[in-house]
């Protein structure tokens, strides 16, 4: 558990940060919480020549909304969500899914930008971000923004370019009758998911769906969006058999493997069986029936 | 023994004093291994095989030893120059210390790095290069046994299989005859899965050989620092250590739980590495080495069948087990029982013929088992009965609890021996059973069980009833290694009234500090904050077999209550003396003597010990010290009834411990707090193999829960809230009337839970699960039976 040798940079703002990344190159990576890199580097999984620490830019670490847009700080920590009034009323599918991301001593340390940021298929918010159809800004030479639906490439690959720093989260700001969940079966605190659902729908006038977002956590090499759940809900009433239909074209897009968490079949199962239990309380949440 | 006998000044047994070690620990002031450092203390790091067996073709080491700062690689044909390559385990087996040219197991230890830093230790350790040739590897334990099978421990001159030992207990014919003539008989494969202890510590030390003095200090994270002295005595003595020239000091230690009984590889190599370079060295596991080359437990696979007549009387008890070794007995069980106290298998209940058997197998795993909180395999024993009483009951279709009444050894049989040879010292088991049914409302539980049957819910109820063997024990049948398994008290009282009082055991966390004290308190009257504890270092400590097995109150307990009592024998000579009346006319209550008839003459404790070294009798010795060593007579018998509830989600297999009673029965209790406190512990660490953890290995010996990424430690979110409560039967033989407590949870939580699970599923003709008990089992069950959501 002792890492390989590194030379530690602390950046004062965002622009020393991303010179110091330009600098080094493929041989620096950016230091948010260190939930995830840290463990990596102690166990000589990965090795860094350069850490670039981002804890002390300022700026980075907020919940606001602002012209029907949703803005998170990439900085901001796992527990100021668990406690910000915004995310309780108005979000609760990531209000579902933060207390249940690792332990109270992880949260107080890991940031929403490193959980969307690493591309650990394991991470819970990246699922949850494509079902809300968030966008990410991304700030290098100059800053452009990625759909969170194109920016996961593979496994700890993504679109973040290496000389390139994630900024903040933007999400739209749910319409009225909107509902989230996020449902996730875990062997124990701490532990990733064995399977978990990401659920975000908006309801129309008369109950039918309107918006489906979809996306699986630790069912593959990404997270899933299962586009074909959405996009057969989209004009549906979400009655049982729908949901259930649903659930079961969102497993058919899931491909874990197997592991102490259970067989490829479990997992797939237990997508199909979190997903639907998602899409239920998403619809109770957005006031359908 | 309820209400305590003395007051709360005193603090004598009874009262739930605060624990004084927690002030310290609370405030991150423990003083554990690697809070140490010595002045030119050097550091090693150990290069490990990926492979479970290779042959070692080439350790090349000239890449770690350009890096500045690492200062020597160590291999076996290093140690092989002292002859210290190879070592015995406690069993009496042998082991590896480093290889010379093949290793055994995944993550064995191939050759250590010594330097100057922690981090360059590690650095050198990443750019040895080991050349190996992959080996066919053998992990399953039958096919180990099976006729035929390469054999593995090729050291053994003319050694032709891989049976490690075989014991057995019991008349087999007896046994067998009497299953025979049963009206019903169940058999269950039952299998406890390798586990570790995973103490919040790992295991390291500091080996320091001062060359000037020629003696070495060893601090070494150990539960048994007198045995490991004597150990190193024993088998370094041809280099020149010498047992006077030798001290173990254990300081705090992070959690024991058996793991810090065996002398692992590790330790070795540092002492060797000091006496070599002389200077202090450091090595400290880090968790993922803890939990792959460190002893494991249990991995016992149990063929149980259990007899009855039709009207629920259990007639006959046979168990046939293979039992999994590694590669290597390093089991740490009293030398005259291989297969630890495994034969109180026929648990709390009267059964008139039983047979029990183990076979041990060698395979390319790593070498063990520990007794992890649990007096020698008696875990695995209380599974089997208990997980057979519940199926024996299915089958005769009768309540659990009724089955399990009807078979208790009734109060009025203690004491009472067993068909394998055990004599049970005291014991109310029906009552603790109705105790834990009234707290719990057994009877609405089954009723709302019924109602949620009807509705396809799934809801389980379990009971485990055990009876534990704890304070290893009488000289007669229990050593280590020849050590016979007594245990010791040095009390000496100092002129102001205030005590030290030293022990051959060693606390892991369980409040020696205080119970010891406490026990102090109760017997001389000195008050319990005015006795300081202390054990683990072997250079001022009595000797002693250490703690483990829940024998410290069992052994050293009765050691502290009887070394109290020649004190209070000789301060009354001193009171008579100070009072100038006979040693007959003084009575004595806590804290002080008396004349009696006239209460107002009277001269305290701490009056004597002042006297004792001012104005002592003539031809009286001076001081008030007294020593004893405590071989018991029995072992005690401890006991309990566990009822669990549990909800099973139909949708994904997880199983929820909705509520958990735990009736304990420890005889008469010293500190009902730290009693609760070790039951917590104990529960939680059942609830973990019950449902959480496991280690396993692939055909090729890859382990799987080698880390906490997926070895499955409850955290307190995984806990249900446990509800306590006590009967109190004290042992006849212990001089307090006490009984060790720490393992009983252990031991008897997980078959609770177990029996819930199977209980929610008996409907469905499920009549066994091996634990862990995984959402994926049940839920395989449950698709299977085409009741999954």
């Amino acid at each position: 558990m002792i890492p390989a040798a590194f030379d530690y940079h602390r950046a004062d703002t965002l622009d020393e940060a991303l010179k110091l990344l330009k600098k080094h190159g493929d041989d620096a990576k950016v230091l948010s919480g260190g939930m995830s890199l840290l463990p990596m580097l102690k166990l000589r999984l990965a090795s860094f020549a350069h850490l670039v620490d981002i804890n002390r830019v300022p700026g980075l670490d907020y919940i606001k909304e602002e012209k029907g847009t949703l803005r998170i700080g990439a900085m901001t920590r796992q527990a100021a969500l668990e406690r910000s009034d915004v995310i309780k009323s108005k979000y609760p599918i990531l209000a579902d899914a933060v207390p249940l991301i690792a332990d109270p001593l992880v949260r107080n340390r890991g940031t929403i930008g490193g959980n969307v940021a690493n591309g650990d298929p394991g991470n819970d918010q990246p699922a949850i971000m494509i079902a809300l159809g968030a966008t990410f800004i991304v700030r290098g030479a100059k800053e452009r923004s990625v759909a969170a639906n194109q920016f996961y490439k593979g496994l700890y690959d993504t679109a973040l370019a290496r000389s390139e720093i994630l900024t903040e989260i933007r999400i739209p700001v749910p319409p009225l009758k909107s509902g989230g969940a996020y449902t996730k079966l875990k062997r124990k605190t701490g532990d990733f998911a064995v399977a978990a659902a990401a659920v975000q729908l908006t309801l129309g006038k008369y109950g039918a769906v309107e918006r489906a977002g979809i996306a699986l956590t630790n069912a593959g090499l990404t997270p899933i969006e299962a586009v074909d759940a959405a996009k057969y809900l989209v004009g549906k009433m979400p009655d049982e058999k729908t949901i259930a239909e649903a659930a079961k074209m969102a497993a058919a897009k899931s491909a874990p493997s197997a592991d102490r968490r259970g067989s490829v079949e479990y997992k797939k199962e237990m997508a199909r069986v979190l997903t639907a239990r998602a899409l239920h309380k998403a619809v109770q949440r957005a006031g359908g029936s | 023994m309820s209400e305590p006998r003395t007051d709360a000044k005193i603090c004598g047994m009874g009262h739930s004093m605060k624990r004084k070690e927690d002030p310290r620990f609370i405030r991150g002031q423990g003083r554990y291994i690697d809070d140490h450092v010595l002045p030119g203390m050097l550091y090693m790091d150990i290069v490990r095989s990926p492979h479970a067996h290779a042959k070692i073709k080439k350790i090349n080491t000239a890449k770690a030893l350009k890096i500045p700062g690492v200062l020597a690689v160590i291999d076996g044909p290093t140690l092989a120059k002292y002859n210290l390559h190879w070592m015995p385990t406690i069993s009496g087996d042998t082991q590896m210390v480093l290889p010379i040219d093949e290793v055994m197991y995944q993550a064995q230890e191939v050759c250590a790095v010594i330097a100057t830093e922690r981090y360059i230790a590690a650095d050198g350790v990443d750019a040895v290069e080991v050349e190996y040739e992959p080996l066919p590897v053998m992990v399953d334990p039958h096919k180990s046994l099976a006729p035929g099978a390469p054999v593995l421990r090729k050291d053994k001159e003319g050694k032709k299989d891989n049976l490690a030992f075989h014991w057995q207990a019991g008349d087999k014919a007896d046994a067998e005859r009497a299953l025979a003539a049963s009206d019903v008989v169940i058999s269950e494969n039952v299998y406890l899965p390798r586990i570790h202890v995973a103490s919040m510590e790992t295991c390291g030390c500091i080996a320091d050989f001062d060359t000037a003095q020629g003696k070495l200090t060893v601090y070494m994270t150990t539960q048994a620092p007198h045995a490991v002295r004597t150990v190193l005595a024993l088998v370094a003595g041809h280099v020149g250590l010498s047992e006077e020239k030798i001290r173990v000091v254990s300081p705090d230690i992070g959690g024991g739980f058996g793991g810090k009984v065996p002398v692992y590889p590790g330790y070795v190599v540092a002492i060797a590495a000091s006496v070599v370079i002389g200077k202090p060295v450091k090595w400290i596991e880090d968790r993922m080495e803890n939990l792959q080359a460190d002893s494991f437990a249990r991995d016992y696979h149990m063929k149980v069948e259990l007899g009855a007549k039709r009207d629920g009387t259990m007639t006959s008890l046979k168990i046939k087990t293979v039992a999994d070794h590694g590669y290597s007995n390093a089991s740490a069980n009293p030398s005259k029982f291989p297969a630890g106290l495994f034969s109180i298998c026929t648990g709390s209940y009267d059964l008139k013929h039983a047979f029990c058997e183990v076979d041990a197998a060698y395979t390319h795993k790593p070498p063990g088992g520990v007794a992890y909180r649990c007096s020698f395999r008696v875990t695995e024993a209380v599974h089997a009965i208990e997980r057979a009483t519940d199926a024996l009951a299915q089958k005769l279709n009768m309540d659990p609890a009724e089955l399990r009444m009807k078979n208790f050894i009734k109060p009025e049989q203690f004491p009472y021996k067993s068909v394998l040879g055990w004599e049970y010292d005291s014991g109310n088991y029906g009552a603790a059973l109705k105790k834990a049914m009234d707290i719990i409302g057994y009877d609405a539980l089954r009723r709302e069980q019924a109602e949620k049957r009807k509705k396809g819910e799934l809801m389980g109820i379990g009971i485990s009833s055990f009876t534990e063997i704890v304070g290893a024990g009488p000289s007669r049948d229990f050593d280590i290694l020849g050590i016979k398994m007594f245990d010791s008290a040095e009390i000496r009282v100092h002129p102001t009234g205030k005590a030290i009082a030293r022990f051959g055991t060693k606390s892991q966390g369980q409040g020696h500090e205080t119970t010891y004290a406490q026990i102090v308190a109760e017997e001389l009257g000195i008050p319990a904050a005015h006795v300081q504890v202390e054990e683990g270092d072997t250079d001022t400590a009595p000797y002693g077999l250490g703690t483990y097995a829940s024998r410290s109150t069992p052994t050293s307990g009765a050691a502290a209550a009887l070394a109290s009592r020649k004190i209070r024998d000789k301060a009354r000579k001193i009171a008579a003396h100070l009072l100038e009346v006979s040693e007959q006319d003084l009575e004595w209550e806590p804290g002080k003597f008396f004349v009696k008839g006239a209460p107002q003459m009277a001269k305290t404790i701490q009056e004597c010990a002042f006297a004792a070294y001012t104005n002592h009798p003539q031809g009286m010795e001076a001081g008030l010290e007294a020593v004893h060593y405590y071989d018991p007579p029995n072992l005690t018998f401890p006991f309990g009834s566990y009822i669990c509830v549990v909800d099973i989600d139909r949708g994904t297999g997880d199983v929820k411990v909705r509520r958990f009673v735990a009736v304990d029965d420890c005889g008469n209790i010293i500190n009902p707090m730290i009693v609760d406190g070790q039951i917590h512990g104990g529960l939680t660490q059942g609830i973990g193999p019950a449902l959480y953890e496991e280690i396993s290995y692939d055909d090729e010996g890859n382990i799987s829960g080698g880390s906490f990424l997926d070895y499955y430690v409850p955290t307190a979110l995984e806990t249900p809230k446990w509800e306590t409560d006590k009967t109190i039967t004290p042992s006849p033989h212990h001089p307090l009337g006490a009984k060790g407590v720490g393992e009983s949870a252990t031991v008897g939580a997980p078959p609770a839970i177990a029996n819930a699970v199977v209980d929610a599923l008996r409907h469905l003709g499920v009549t066994h699960l091996d634990i862990p008990i995984t959402p994926e089992k049940v839920w395989t069950i449950l698709k299977n039976k085409g009741v999954a959501e």
